[in-house]
């Protein structure tokens, strides 16, 4: 007869334990892959707007925030200039406030830049929106929010604005927020001449290394990278990052101290069941699987359990109206596998001391009477 | 008769050498013989079949089972897997199990198949009368039936000996007395080594032999 089958026997006579330890795993799982989904997504969306068909992000050395990095036009223009360089786009990126809505990102952009030409024109047309004039596009969801139609004007900040139309993006930062004019922009944020980024598009053939050397060589001040190298440097990402996956952590360690928990009490109170496994001749190995195995087939559970639940907590959270947009939580392939380890770890360490205390128990001791 | 189980020269203690339970036990008990352990409470009855059984090492001296003394953690498992089944004075049933769930542990440890350990459990049950109750739960069992469940779970792997520490001292007058025969029957009619240690006389003196013990040493072999 297998050990598993007593296993599942056992689980199933301590219901109410075994539930308990469960749903500590499936909380714990839950918020990991909430909080991570939530970061995680924040972080994507961000890399979006910086990437949007460029593959180098030029911005200002050793600044802690893309807000407050200035990089100076004329390099964008410099940039262009390079022979590998297809297209090089300043951005500037402000903060503005809106009668009722303090916070509203705002990219001032220049009419040539890509993210406005890909996007999908609900109303208007890219022509109403002109590098020297003052018309400003708005994303989908903050014309939804600010209640702005094309052709009204709209506060932002200290002045009005006329709207000259909406867009559709996938980006929940862009869908939610302001395209200006970028002189427009450097004017209103008394940054005249300069842009917070640029990025770069390299032209066939050619590699991101020779506009990094060349930034390298010749304006040393500012950094040129790769998306990717950028993502994992930029601070900001790992203050994002990390946050994820400490209070993530935490929560799974709650978890796994219930597995424990669980685990203790079950071996505390089935002292005299395991001497009389013993005696029917059950090794010390034997004895440790089975606490073992019990309390992995409790993580599993609660593992499904909070995987179900934070795919369910995520849809969700899509739907709160604050979120909308900003939240992209995509449980991917990493995610669950990442819970499955971690359950399977917090199992096997959940385990340990019960186990060790099982094996260590004398059966002749645990079944004296007297 | 050949020898089952030698007991040589056992000495037992506890507590770091503080409890001197066992003091040079002498014990030979042949093939099939069944053996009545007498003595009052606190003689070292109990040590002296968990050290027979292997549940505990004795400090000196050796314990043979069919001419060999186990050694080592390796050779006592294989002694409590197939060489011995403990009956205990409380059933130690597991309380959530079924009766017949509880039987089948034994077959865990030894990896028997399912199938052949039910069809034994089954065949066990009926020559001790509890076939009709092996879905049941342990609490709705009376403590007859629990005791006999407990033999049945140490006959599981087919044992030649049985080692009964007052199996039944926590029963009725008259369950005593079946559960009692029953085991003598079992033992005979299968040809098991049987050691039972218990107080009462009167069940003592149905045995082959009734030996005698005082004070960590057999004082008296009546054969
Ligand atoms: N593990 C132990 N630790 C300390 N004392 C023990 C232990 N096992 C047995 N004893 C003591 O050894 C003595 C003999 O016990 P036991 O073998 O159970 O006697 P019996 O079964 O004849 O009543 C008792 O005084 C008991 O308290
Ligand atoms: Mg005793």
């Amino acid at each position: 007869m297998s050990l598993w089958r007593l296993i599942f026997t056992n689980l199933r006579r301590h219901r109410v334990r075994t539930a308990i330890g469960a749903t500590g795993i499936a909380l714990g799982v839950a918020t990991m892959l909430s909080v991570v989904g939530v970061l995680s997504g924040a972080v994507r969306m961000f890399e979006r707007i910086l990437r949007s068909d460029s593959e180098v992000v030029v911005f200002e050395r050793n600044v802690s925030d893309l807000f407050f990095s200035n990089v100076p036009v004329s390099l964008a223009d410099e940039l262009e200039k390079q022979a590998s360089v297809k297209d090089a786009q300043p951005v500037l990126f402000a903060i503005v406030a809106a009668p009722e809505r303090p916070v509203i990102t705002c990219f001032g952009i220049r009419a040539s830049d890509g993210r406005l030409k890909k996007a999908t024109w609900v109303k208007g047309s890219i022509d109403d929106f002109r590098d020297d004039g003052e018309a400003i596009v708005l994303g989908e969801r903050a014309a939804e929010f600010l209640k702005a139609e094309p052709g009204q004007k709209l506060e932002l900040g200290q002045q009005a604005y006329p709207v000259a139309g909406i867009v559709r993006t996938e980006n929940g930062f862009e869908d939610g927020g302001v395209f200006m004019p970028l002189l427009c922009a450097q004017k209103a944020f008394h940054k005249e001449g300069v842009a917070s980024i640029v990025s770069v598009a390299m032209n066939a053939g050619h590699e991101t290394s020779e506009v990094k050397e060349w930034m390298k060589a010749n304006h040393p001040k500012f950094s040129a990278l790769e998306n990717e190298e950028f993502s994992k440097s930029y601070s900001q990402f790992k203050i994002l990052k990390t946050t994820a996956w400490v209070v993530g952590g935490c929560a799974f360690l709650l978890g796994g101290l219930s597995v424990t928990n669980t685990m203790i009490l079950s071996v505390f109170s089935r002292i005299r069941e395991l001497a009389i496994v013993r005696v029917s001749g059950f090794s010390k190995g034997q004895v440790a699987r089975m606490i073992f195995g019990e309390s992995l087939v409790v993580s599993f559970i609660g593992m499904i359990a909070g995987l179900v639940l934070s795919a369910a907590g995520l849809r969700l959270l899509k739907l709160v109206p604050q979120l909308q947009g900003y939240i992209d939580p995509s449980l991917g392939l990493t995610e669950v596998l990442g819970a499955l380890l971690l359950a399977v770890v917090t199992a096997l360490l959940g385990a340990l001391y019960p186990a060790w205390y099982a094996v260590r128990l004398k059966p002749a001791d645990a079944l004296r009477y007297e | 008769m050949s020898e089952m189980i030698s007991v040589e020269d056992v000495w037992k203690s506890f507590d770091r050498g503080r409890i001197e339970v066992l003091k040079g036990v002498n014990l030979s008990i042949a093939h099939g013989e069944v053996l009545a352990l007498c003595g009052t409470s606190g003689c070292g009855k109990s040590t002296l079949l968990h050290v027979i059984g292997g549940l505990e090492p004795p400090d000196r001296g050796v314990v043979r089972i069919d001419g060999k003394a186990p050694s080592g953690e390796a050779e006592r498992l294989e002694l409590l897997r197939r060489g011995v089944g403990f009956v205990f004075q409380l059933h130690h049933l597991v309380a959530g199990l079924t009766l017949e769930e509880n039987c089948l542990v034994p077959a865990v440890a030894t990896g028997l198949s399912r199938s052949a350990a039910r069809a034994r459990v089954r065949e066990l049950a009926e020559a001790t009368g509890i076939a009709g109750r092996l879905d049941r739960r342990v609490r709705e069992l009376s403590g007859g039936e629990r005791q006999r469940g407990s033999l049945v779970r140490a006959l599981l792997n087919d044992p030649p000996i049985l080692l009964a520490d007052e199996p039944t001292g926590a029963l009725d007058e008259t369950n005593r007395e079946r559960v009692f025969e029953l085991l003598l029957d079992l033992a005979r009619s299968k040809g098991k080594t049987l050691v039972i240690a218990t107080h009462d006389l009167d069940l003592a003196r149905r045995c082959d032999r009734v030996v005698r013990m005082r004070d960590g040493k057999v004082v008296e072999d009546g054969v």
